[in-house]
């Protein structure tokens, strides 16, 4: 483990490897986005109860996907910058910050919108909405905390610390709709069972989802670079200086 | 070498350690919360579960069928209907403009007090979706074919 982290841990690497992978990851996120959201809004199906406004599910699902997965992978970059100190975890964890709360933000607008035709309200505190919410919460304040100190490196610790105590909402918005009576449904595609979602609406839903996270991958890794080449420009300025002085 | 690891290795642990600690507490904090946290009780819970008279909380189950009454008071449009969950179900009457997707068979969780004559006046009234989504051809044919279950 130690050495494959090393490996990747080198900033030198990482420029080359996604130099190389992020045109395809980019190109392949806006394609896939671009056919499930066409495909989604304007092709499939209008839904038996709730007519057109069903079609806001096509952004509302991936945006509520990235905002917990997305949240996961910044937890998890935290304890790699934590527990291993690797000098791209703790970038990593700064870049994912502000791509995952504008999914979280898009999620809980999208809900809105539904809700407030749909449900008969905008917003109510179930369960299910407050837990996403304090995920927003929980990102704003990681963006916040991270930039609060005049040592980058305390700022990490620091931002790794809060991202981790977080992760205790995951399952909490995951697990809100079946330990609660909660006003939002329940999860419609799940690994135990069949989706109960119509496969002309699942696909276009399914590529979606795949169009998003592509996306969203390609949105951080473009932000990881630049941090990386700042930090390099930096260091050169730096060494410059010191040489001058 | 060996002191390195074992520095990492001590971190890890650490930090292992303090989120069971705090998955621990949460989930015991969740536990206790338990019934606060759940949006509306179902009808067959009222006897159990409601608070004191007065008070008001959410009731939420399925519109009964053919239970729907609707009527004008004070020229604002105004309803009646029985909510069950099965088991249980309570008379709700309400006034104001119900929600789109309010309709019988349908999920729906209405706030309000339980007065001494055991009906519910809710003064708020929200209809909830279920998971299933499917063009109406498709639930037309589930209907025709008798294998629709509504509210599943």
């Amino acid at each position: 483990m130690a050495i494959t982290l090393h490996r990747f841990a080198n900033p030198g690497q990482f420029l080359r490897l996604s130099g190389r992978i992020l045109p395809y990851l980019a190109v392949a996120g806006v394609v896939l986005t671009l056919v499930g959201l066409g495909w989604g809004l304007f092709f499939a199906p209008a839904d038996y109860q709730q007519g057109d406004a069903v079609r806001i599910i096509y952004i509302h699902v991936p945006a509520a996907w990235l905002a917990s997965g997305g949240y996961f992978g910044l937890a998890l970059c935290s304890l790699l910058s934590l527990v291993w100190r690797h000098p791209l975890a703790d970038l990593a964890a700064v870049e994912i910050g502000p791509v995952g709360a504008g999914c979280t933000a898009l999620c809980l607008a999208t809900g809105s919108l539904w809700g407030r035709p749909m449900w008969g309200t905008w917003w109510v505190w179930d369960a299910r909405l407050t837990s996403m919410l304090v995920l927003l919460f929980l990102y704003l304040g990681h963006i916040a905390l991270v930039r609060a100190f005049d040592s980058p490196e305390r700022g990490y610790r620091a931002g790794a610390i809060l991202a981790l105590i977080g992760v205790v909402d995951l399952p909490v918005i995951k697990f809100s709709v079946e330990w609660w009576n909660t006003l939002h449904q329940p999860a419609s595609i799940k690994f135990t069972s069949a989706p109960t979602v119509f496969s002309g609406m699942l696909w276009p839903l399914l590529i979606s989802i795949l169009g998003f996270s592509l996306g969203f991958a390609a949105i951080v890794v473009a932000r990881l670079r630049a941090a990386v080449m700042e930090r390099r420009t930096r260091g050169l300025l730096l060494a410059r200086a010191q040489e001058a002085a | 070498m060996s002191g390195r690891m074992s520095r990492k290795r001590r971190r890890l642990i650490a930090v292992l350690a303090g989120l069971a600690c705090l998955g621990g507490a949460v989930a015991l904090v969740l536990t206790a919360l338990n019934d606060n946290l759940t949006f509306f009780v179902a009808p067959s819970e009222i006897a159990t579960k409601a608070p004191a008279p007065g008070r008001s909380f959410r009731i939420g189950g399925l519109v009964e069928g053919g239970s729907v009454s609707r009527t004008r008071v004070d020229g604002k449009p105004a309803a009646s209907f029985r909510v069950t969950d099965g088991p249980g179900s309570v008379s709700v009457t309400y006034v104001g403009i119900l929600p789109d997707l309010f309709r019988e068979g349908q999920g729906v969780v209405a706030m309000g007090t339980l007065r001494p004559d055991g009906v519910f006046a809710a003064s708020e009234v929200l209809a909830k979706h279920d998971e299933t989504y499917m063009p109406k051809e498709v639930a037309d044919a589930l209907k025709k074919s008798g294998q629709w279950k509504p509210g599943s």
